[in-house]
């Protein structure tokens, strides 16, 4: 069997077996739940709701008229508590809806009611909107906006993203196995805006069952392929995945859609099957809890404003203080400093790792091996934008094209004298921005 | 919470096994086989210049940072390898002071002056040898055969000429040993480089273990044995001239353990084609037309020059840049 990948990358101990055999379980909401408002990529939203007022399940709670924007919704029925200023996983205050729940659920009001063949591309786009799906992989772009390209781009491939080639992540995994039947009509509403284009599922190998029953299932529904990838970090990051499913590299600077491809994450494409075909606004996502201090790792189906804390305490708990709390895979998530912060739309997974497995070698100068070099996905060569950072060099940062780093972690990964070399880029890119 | 402890910073979270100590360790393992062929056949003397060599860079490199209040870094065995290094590179005859010297130049001079490691613009074990060679060229070319030295040199040694000083002469290769004892090593030379059997060894291990990659020793030995097959001197044959010329000098430790350093060697592969090929060439030229029977070690020093200049040369494609070009077509 053809495995495709892409050129260069790294080779992680996965570490998915604590929780890849784990049936998605679905966790009862917490009393109170905290909505951040800011949730996607874009222009801010505004609440819709005031303290006092009682609001149903998927009732919206937020939005704004502004284009590139989605609303928000309450995943559960209950009465706005307070609206102030709270904790985000990405660790600053942010205005922030609190609901207490009722416990009852009472749902609103679908969002939509019509069959998809019922409605035009715009409508769908439209209902895509309000329910307020981004990008579930952790970006949080807006979906409804990137399925309505320019006029002038052509969408000939839509990708679905089943790589999660993050260590520890299985949630991906567990909904192509779970549910792939959402997965596939969530495709299917993707391809009704796109009717020409080809529909690829990308799964890496070590998720075999997956494919398994994903090729079982997918003879239903013509015109969608199953793909197996190789088991290499980060095949899942979008220009890498483009490059092995198509051979094409994204322009530098470009977007997917500049070679007609469009990229989805698996959980995104299930929420649009349930908004199309079930009226639900994204209220809920799969939520992998891993790392050796969780005394139950495993996936959780989590109501999106439910706190850390609740999620861990449904696991079991914890065993020991944490070193470290991420939010997100362990090459490219963010490490947070409290559990008393809420699941959001990006949130794929918490992470609770040990000081063993936190540990941080101390910095010690480049030798040059050319390590970083061999495992960049991007072919950029970080140990010397590293050294322009430092050196604060910024004209040859842009030289050496610092803006096309993808900030896989590849480079600080493979670095043998444990330079922070991906984290120097971070900030050397923000630098070399308002460098003149 | 009180999460006082939990450790905030930047991904990624996770970083990979391998460390710059745990890489001079697997380059120093590599090197064993041929420390005990350098025993075998020249005796214990042979382990006594590597000690001397080996505990004279660990304490000139301790004492250096000491004396300059910097963090002391001794462990991560980049000087404990320059000193086997450097006492592969002379011949057991030697003096015991000849390594001190050498550790200092190579440890002091070359490697700390600029910066410490990383920072040395040639290999420091190699910048060692040249100037030892420079400084002291009997005593530096005094090779023996092998067995007749035990710890202490007995004084009616005789010294022998090496496998490529006879062929430099152009004459007398009746004298030559067979190809078959110096792929064991069982010939005069200096103390780590008689054994190519030991050293592909060592190579074939460090290529395994991904600790370097075999683009630079192919690139060398392969040029070395291409332009020796073409060029073959006097009445040698093309097959024989490769033989004598691969398996003998310092070739294959050169190749595998001096040209593959990090620190001077290119970082991209392209670059380090170029750099095989170049030293390839260089001890090619050196053996033939110059002055000394062996070019390995210069050959090295100029591409190690010159690896700047290559990694700005070579740059990468990056990603993403090939589809505007065909656009523009």
């Amino acid at each position: 069997m053809q495995k495709l990948t892409f050129k260069k990358g790294i080779h992680p101990n996965d570490r998915k077996e604590q929780t890849k055999t784990c049936s998605i379980e679905v966790l009862t909401p917490p009393e109170l739940l905290y909505f951040p408002l800011g949730q996607h990529i874009g222009a801010p939203i505004e609440p819709v709701v005031r303290v006092g007022d009682k609001v149903l399940m998927g009732q919206k709670i937020a939005d704004s008229t502004a284009k590139m924007t989605v609303p928000l919704h309450s995943s559960v029925s209950g009465v706005v508590k307070d609206i102030g200023l709270y904790l985000h996983p990405s660790g600053i205050k942010v205005p922030t809806i609190v609901i207490e729940n009722d416990g009852l659920d009472t749902p609103a009001d679908p969002i939509n009611i019509w069959h998809i063949d019922l409605l035009d591309s715009d409508e769908i786009i439209q209902i895509i909107r309000e329910a307020g799906i981004v990008g579930m992989g952790g970006a949080g772009f807006p979906t409804h906006i990137k399925l309505s390209p320019p006029l002038d781009k052509h969408i000939s491939r839509i990708i679905v993203n089943g790589a999660e080639c993050e260590p520890y992540l299985t949630s991906d995994h567990r909904v192509m196995l779970e549910t792939p039947e959402e997965v596939l009509e969530g495709l299917l509403v993707v391809k009704h805006l796109f009717p020409d284009a080809k529909a690829y599922i990308g799964v890496e190998e070590n998720k075999s069952d997956a494919i398994t029953l994903l090729k079982q299932r997918v003879k239903a529904y013509p015109g969608i392929e199953i793909l197996t990838l190789a088991k290499k970090y980060p095949q899942g990051a979008e220009k890498q995945l483009i490059y092995a499913v198509t051979g094409q590299e994204v322009p530098s600077g470009g977007l997917p859609m500049d070679i007609g491809c469009l990229v989805l994450n698996i959980d995104t494409v299930s929420s649009l099957y349930r908004a199309l075909a079930m009226g639900q606004p994204l209220m809920r996502r799969i939520v992998t809890v891993s790392g050796n201090l969780v005394e139950k790792p495993g996936n959780y189906s989590v109501r999106i404003g439910t706190p850390f804390r609740h999620i861990i305490d449904s696991a079991g708990g914890l065993k020991d203080e944490p070193a470290k709390i991420i939010m997100g895979g362990p090459m490219m998530g963010v490490a947070g400093y409290s559990l008393d912060v809420p699941v959001v739309k990006g949130t794929s997974s918490i992470l609770l790792l040990s000081k063993e497995e936190a540990r941080v070698l101390p910095e010690t100068p480049c030798i040059r091996c050319g390590k970083c070099v061999d495992a960049c996905p991007m072919n950029l060569r970080p140990l010397l934008l590293n050294a322009y950072v430092l050196a604060e060099q910024w004209d040859k940062c842009k030289k050496e094209n610092i803006f096309d780093c993808i900030e896989c972690g590849c480079c600080s990964y493979s670095c043998p004298a444990k330079r922070h070399l991906v984290q120097s880029i971070r900030v050397g890119k923000q630098r070399t921005k308002n460098h003149r | 919470m009180a999460n006082s402890n939990v450790i905030v910073s930047s991904s990624p979270h996770i970083k990979g096994k391998d460390t710059t100590r745990g890489l001079m360790i697997d380059v120093l393992v590599a090197l064993a086989p041929a420390l005990i062929c350098g025993v075998f056949y020249f005796g214990f003397r042979a382990l006594f210049i590597t000690s001397v060599s080996v505990l004279s860079c660990l304490i000139f490199e301790y004492g250096w940072q000491k004396l300059l209040k910097k963090p002391v870094m001794i462990s991560d065995c980049s000087a404990a390898l320059t000193g086997v290094l450097l006492a592969f590179n002379m011949p057991v005859t030697v003096p015991w002071w000849i390594p001190v010297i050498g550790a200092f130049v190579a440890v002091v001079i070359v490697k700390q002056l600029f910066g410490g490691i990383g920072c040395n613009f040639m290999n420091p074990a190699l910048a060692g040898r040249a100037f030892l060679l420079a400084s002291w060229p009997v005593l530096m070319t005094n090779f023996v055969p092998p067995f007749t030295t035990g710890f202490k040199l007995s004084a009616d040694v005789v010294s022998s000429a090496t496998p490529l000083a006879i062929i430099k002469t152009g004459t007398g290769f009746e004298e030559l040993p067979a190809i078959r004892q110096m792929f064991l090593g069982n010939i005069g030379g200096c103390i780590g480089e008689t054994s190519s059997l030991a050293l592909l060894l060592g190579g074939l291990y460090l290529i395994l273990r991904r600790v370097i990659k075999p683009h630079i020793p192919v690139a060398f030995i392969g040029t070395v044995a291409a332009f020796s097959f073409l060029f073959s001197r006097g009445s040698m044959s093309a097959v024989e001239s490769l033989g004598y010329s691969v398996f003998g000098g310092g070739l294959m430790l050169g190749a595998f353990f001096m040209a593959t350093d990090y620190v001077t060697s290119p970082v991209t592969t392209r670059g380090q084609v170029i750099m095989g090929v170049g030293c390839g060439f260089i001890t090619f030229l050196i053996r033939r037309f110059g002055g000394y029977p062996e070019g390995v070690s210069y050959a090295i020093l100029l591409m190690n020059i010159a690896t700047p200049l290559i990694d700005k040369w070579c740059r990468p494609k990056k990603f993403g840049y090939v589809k505007k070009k065909t656009v523009k077509q």
